[in-house]
């Protein structure tokens, strides 16, 4: 691979990211912060990513995928914690 | 606006893009310093050269993209799909920018979004929908631009330090860099206060790898679509079903 088609990869790479960006913000201008869309629109980017996330720790690609096995089942506890954690300061209110 | 009111107005502005700045210097920075540390070393043992490595961090500034963009490339996968793939692990930038935008100030929604934007990232995402309901909707651009580029000043010298030192650095401790990143999404999902997003994370996370498993390339799409609607729309009805049942606990 010439470091030339790896540039060029680089730029329309960058340009497709940034190219959704954009969107972003040429569709925002018919949104308003507190209507039914935004409400919905939020919802599926925290769906997205938290999708993103577990995906980053139980189907790994990249360096993660090599990540010895001890160090996984780690992370696992810590994510149980985490979401013991998070599901207490939602519902200690209504369970005391 | 008269002259005193006009003064107080650029000093509040000014004091939001502090505040931003402030609030990337901790952990944040650090969580994405980590990230990129582990992407240049990764990148250095699959030989990717530096300048592409670095720059990617720069101008994708989006680790899944450039992750995807790395592994094609090495794989020599031809231009046209590494571009598509790229766009399509990008596409959660459209809902993110969507989401964020309509909540700064009138004035501040003007052409200068567009260079504003490329700062926006799961981190400065995540960071900003939770500090935004305590601002003055004058203060959130500042305070949005004052986190999101003291954080994106990270991707270029923590990505170039990852690939110089990959080979002083062990092994175990880029895995252990690339972790971070993943914990500290997890850290910030548990302080969510509006229970609706916390049932749509939820979701996803479970939704995550069921269609990961199924196909790949569409993954992120097929999760965030499924469990952001099954959330938004079932959230009332669980919320009046769980109600009824305290109710029904109590009497």
């Amino acid at each position: 691979m010439s470091t030339a088609a790896a540039l060029l990869t680089l730029v329309l790479a960058s340009l497709a990211t940034y190219a959704c960006r954009a969107l972003g913000v040429v569709l925002s201008s018919r949104v308003s912060n507190t209507g039914a869309v935004f409400q919905w629109v939020s919802c599926v980017t925290y769906a997205m990513i938290a999708a993103l996330t577990s995906r980053m720790i139980f189907m790994p690609s990249g360096v993660l995928a090599n990540v010895p096995i001890w160090v996984r089942v780690t992370i696992c506890l810590l994510l149980a914690l985490t979401t013991g954690v998070m599901l207490v300061s939602v519902y200690a209110h209504y369970w005391l | 606006m008269p002259y005193q009111a006009r003064l107080a107005h650029v000093f509040r502005r000014r004091q939001a893009l502090k505040r931003g700045a402030r609030d990337a210097l901790g952990s944040p920075m650090l969580v994405l310093l980590a990230g990129m540390l582990a992407y240049g070393s990764v990148a250095h043992q699959q030989g990717l050269d530096v300048w592409i490595t670095s720059l990617g961090s720069v101008f994708i500034f989006a680790l899944p993209g450039q992750i995807v963009m790395q592994e094609m490339l090495i794989a020599g996968a031809p231009l046209y799909s590494i571009v598509l793939a790229v766009f399509v692990t990008a596409t959660r930038f459209v809902t993110m920018s969507i989401t964020l935008i309509p909540q700064f100030h009138r004035r501040d929604r003007g052409p200068m979004l567009y260079l504003f934007v490329h700062l926006v990232a799961m981190t400065s995402w995540a960071v900003s929908m939770r500090a935004f309901p305590t601002l003055k909707r004058a203060e959130r651009l500042p305070y949005f631009a004052g986190f999101a580029f003291t954080v994106w000043l990270v991707a270029f010298p923590g990505t170039f330090l990852g690939y110089v030192l990959a080979e002083d650095v062990p092994r175990w401790m880029g895995y252990g860099l690339a972790l971070i990143n993943p914990l500290f999404f997890l850290m910030s999902f548990a302080e969510l206060r509006a229970k609706v997003s916390l049932l749509a994370v939820f979701l996803g996370f479970v939704l995550g790898p069921i269609t990961y498993a199924w196909d790949p390339a569409t993954s992120l799409l097929a999760s965030g679509f499924i469990g952001g609607t099954l959330a938004y729309f079932g959230f009332e009805h669980l919320a009046r079903w769980s109600a009824n049942w305290r109710e029904a606990r109590r009497t």
